[in-house]
């Protein structure tokens, strides 16, 4: 049984139609980013400029001659989706002032994936944030690198096996805990970083549609479940989305000029995350003691956030 | 009127770009070239340039900015030297096959290690297979003219090519020579406004940077090859535009008293000066000496080349660059390739001078000179010598 | 699989890889892919749209009488649009 509300529930109904994201795209069935990708594009619109980074999107969206996006796109490589993106708005800005462009706002929207956010990309996302640029990044985190083969990364959870980390009689998966992105590029003061959910789509479209409205660097960490790399049937990928949230492992904030606020209410008390784990075959080899660990830190960082809504003030108020 | 001042030649060169009106700029400092991006900047924070300077936090996105810029459809503009250029590396090839029109001003310094900030062509060498035209300037005067060329011959519908436009780090970056500046309206009249092939933007969908499977990408790159080997078409009409504009003439390789002479020198860059004065050394000894300046590296200019050396006995070839382990210098490699099949090509001597700023003198000019030629074809001393190590 | 044009030549290929067909990749049916598909229960149908927002092909439309579902030309059987409907009014039956 789904958790969406009951006047939520013919709220699909009210989302425009147009498809920017169009089927035939390569991703494998039942892929979280590309849904989340399909989503993001409905509440952007039409007047919007996609830079992306190396990954599943790009080379399951665009392999020539043919592309999925109905917007303008443009990949370069794989670290610099946020200073492409950092070029473009500057160019629009350039040409707009001086009339060799229509005279209109487009935004600029970066994606990329864990990979190309949180790891070799975060040093070129984090110049276009401390920047400035009027821009929207957002990371779709599928936790690994999934595209060259899941492999480990920065936002691969604790304990989570991949093929570079993996599970065995001498290790028991990730050693670290994730890297917490969403955290690093609020330290560079900008005006608006959320996290979303590919099953919370209401959540996340909205989140998208108020970057859009803020002017400035906006940051949004949407986390979109992996099937093939989480090691799960297809069908369960927006299930387990929702479990993460249930359990608080993917609790959804946005941050609004410093202030915090949940978005989408914690349950009290939390699921435990053993609901979270267990269904993921890339977990399937944690003793009870790691997930104890898990657990634990689970709901400290759950805490963490709770104590910010309620201890810390907009920088409006601190100024 | 043509404007005449003495200027350091990367502030020089700073004020040609400016006159060029770009868009975006994008870079990030590394000497020798840093002169370039802080007086741009001068320039645009007193109003005299309408561009977004983007002071990217690396090279990597530096470029990165440009190729983001370019592809929405702005005139760019970004220098850099060395490591920089190295840093920036993996984009590089991907501008070119983009097909982005992006000059690239490049304060040639060797690369590391170990660490070297001083002038030769390792830099540049590095990125010859990358698809990017590329020419080299041997005075201030030249730095200029061929930074404005640049962007007309880049954004040519029948090129559309990233080009680097070759300038020795301190040796030509930071001297002051006497330069002629073309005036704005000048400039705009030789170089109108760029209208890109196709920009981002929702008003015309695009989607660039596609993968390309192995069934295309053989084609990909054949078209690539071709893109650069047909440029050289363009690059001699803006020559001649430019020489009919501004007086000034521009050849892939320009001939100091090489014509009929038995031995010819081969040199790219700022050391082309000082080599042409010990030409005029030997001359007076009564040697028959000529220079070759070559200017043109990519597209290389093969038919003019042989054309240039066709009758010379012997050719020394000056690298700035080393191929460790290799068969020669990286331009002696590739003239010696290209005058492979010519009868009668000359006897080639390759040396590789002036790496790390080592400076080289007339006195050592004359010597190579004299010891090219010397030499027997067939009978090559050896493949290539780094010239002056000591205790070799 | 979506009849194939010929390779281009070198000549025929768009500068830099550029591709201005936007949406394009609907030439590939991903349809050819899948080993269940969905099949509908109209009278537990609510017509909520829930399994359209959640296609990650978005290849789920309403028909003329305003239910939901999928194009089996690109719908590649992964069955989120079975787990996530209310009613339960889609089941994944196995690829005849």
């Amino acid at each position: 049984m789904s958790i969406i509300e009951n006047f939520d529930v013919y709220a699909p109904r009210l989302v425009d139609q147009e498809e920017f994201y169009a089927a035939g795209h390569r991703a494998c069935g039942g892929c979280g980013e590309a849904l989340a990708i399909r989503l993001m594009c409905k509440a952007m619109g039409r007047d919007t400029i996609v830079t992306n980074a190396t990954g599943c999107m790009e080379v399951t969206a665009c392999m020539y001659p043919t592309t999925a996006w109905n917007l303008p796109w443009i990949h370069v490589a794989f670290p610099n989706s946020a200073s492409v993106g950092a070029g473009v708005e500057s160019a629009l800005k350039a040409l707009r002032r001086k009339g060799k462009i229509a005279d209109r706002y487009v935004q600029t929207v970066s994606i990329g994936g864990d990979g190309g956010t949180v790891d070799i990309g975060l040093q070129a996302l984090s110049g276009a944030m401390e920047r400035g640029h009027d821009m929207l990044y957002v990371c779709f985190d599928n936790e690994a690198y999934m595209n060259t083969g899941i492999q480990r990364s920065g936002a691969t959870p604790f304990g989570a096996s991949t093929t570079t980390a993996p599970a065995g009689d001498e290790s028991f998966g990730k050693k670290a805990w994730k890297k917490n992105v969403t955290e690093i590029i609020l330290a560079h003061n900008v005006p608006y970083v959320a996290t979303a959910c590919v099953s919370y789509p209401f959540d996340f479209m909205n989140k998208v549609k108020k970057a859009r409205e803020i002017k400035g660097p906006c940051y949004i960490h949407c986390m979109a479940p992996c099937p093939t790399g989480w090691r799960l049937p297809m069908g369960d990928c927006i299930k387990i989305g929702r479990l993460a949230v249930e359990t608080g492992v993917c609790p959804l904030y946005e941050v609004e000029n410093g202030k915090y606020k949940i978005t989408v209410d914690m349950l009290e008390p939390l699921r435990p995350v053993i609901d979270y784990l267990k269904p993921q075959g890339r977990f399937r080899h944690l003793t009870p003691e790691k997930i104890e660990e898990i657990q634990a830190r689970v709901i400290m960082e759950c805490n963490k956030i709770k104590n910010k809504v309620d201890s810390l003030q907009s920088w409006d108020e601190l100024g | 009127m043509a404007k005449q001042a003495g200027m350091e030649i990367a502030f020089a060169a700073a004020e040609a770009v400016a006159l060029c009106r770009p868009d975006v700029i994008a870079a990030y400092p590394i000497t020798p070239n840093t002169h370039m991006p802080e007086h741009l900047s001068d320039i645009v924070a007193e109003g005299r340039l309408d561009c977004e300077f983007i002071c990217t936090e690396s090279e990597h996105s530096a470029m990165s900015a440009c190729c983001g810029a370019s592809g929405a459809g702005a005139r760019v503009f970004t220098a850099t030297s060395s490591q920089g250029l190295l840093y920036m590396g993996e984009i590089i090839p991907i501008v070119s096959a983009m097909r982005l029109p992006i000059v690239t001003a490049l304060g040639n310094r060797a690369l590391s290690g170990p660490i070297n900030i001083w002038n030769d062509h390792s830099d540049i060498m590095s990125q010859r297979d990358m698809g990017w035209l590329a020419v080299f300037a041997a005075n201030g005067q030249e730095v200029i003219d061929m930074v404005i060329q640049a962007f007309k011959i880049a954004e040519n519908r029948d090129v559309m090519l990233p080009i680097f436009v070759n300038l020795d780090g301190f040796q030509l970056t930071h001297m002051v020579e006497p330069i002629v500046f073309p005036t704005q309206a000048q400039v705009d009249k030789f170089l109108p406004a760029y209208k890109p092939y196709a920009a981002v933007h929702p008003d015309n969908i695009v989607s660039m940077g596609s993968l390309g499977m192995p069934d295309v990408f053989n084609e990909f790159k054949k078209a690539q090859d071709e893109a650069v080997i047909n440029s050289k078409k363009v690059i001699l009409e803006v020559w001649k535009d430019w020489e009919k504009a501004f007086g000034r003439k521009y050849e892939p390789i320009i001939s100091y008293g090489a014509k009929g002479a038995d031995v010819l020198l081969l040199t790219m860059g700022s050391m082309t000066e000082t080599a042409s004065v010990a030409v005029d050394e030997m001359c007076k000894e009564g040697m028959s000496v000529g220079l070759l300046d070559l200017k043109l590296w990519r597209p290389f200019p093969s038919e003019e080349f042989k054309k240039a050396v066709k009758g010379a006995k012997a050719l020394a070839v000056m690298d700035r660059a080393v191929s460790y382990g290799g068969t020669a210098g990286p331009v002696g490699a590739e003239i010696k390739a290209l005058l492979y099949d010519e009868p009668d090509a000359p006897a080639i001597t390759n040396y590789i001078i002036g790496l790390g700023g080592r400076d080289v003198t007339v006195e050592d000019f004359i010597k190579m000179g004299k010891e090219a030629s010397k030499a027997k074809k067939g009978k090559p001393e050896k493949a290539y010598e780094i010239y002056g190590a000591r205790g070799s | 699989m979506a009849d194939k044009k010929g390779p281009e030549t070198w000549q025929e290929l768009i500068p830099g890889g550029m591709v201005f067909r936007p949406g394009s990749t609907r030439e590939y049916h991903t349809g050819t892919w899948r080993s269940e598909r969905p099949v509908y229960d109209t009278n537990k149908c609510i017509k909520c749209g829930i399994c359209y927002i959640f296609c990650p092909e978005g290849c789920i439309s309403q028909n003329e009488d305003g239910y939901f579902m999928a194009d089996l030309d690109y719908c590649k059987g992964c069955g989120i649009c079975a787990h996530e409907c209310w009613p339960g009014a889609i089941t994944m039956i196995e690829e005849g």
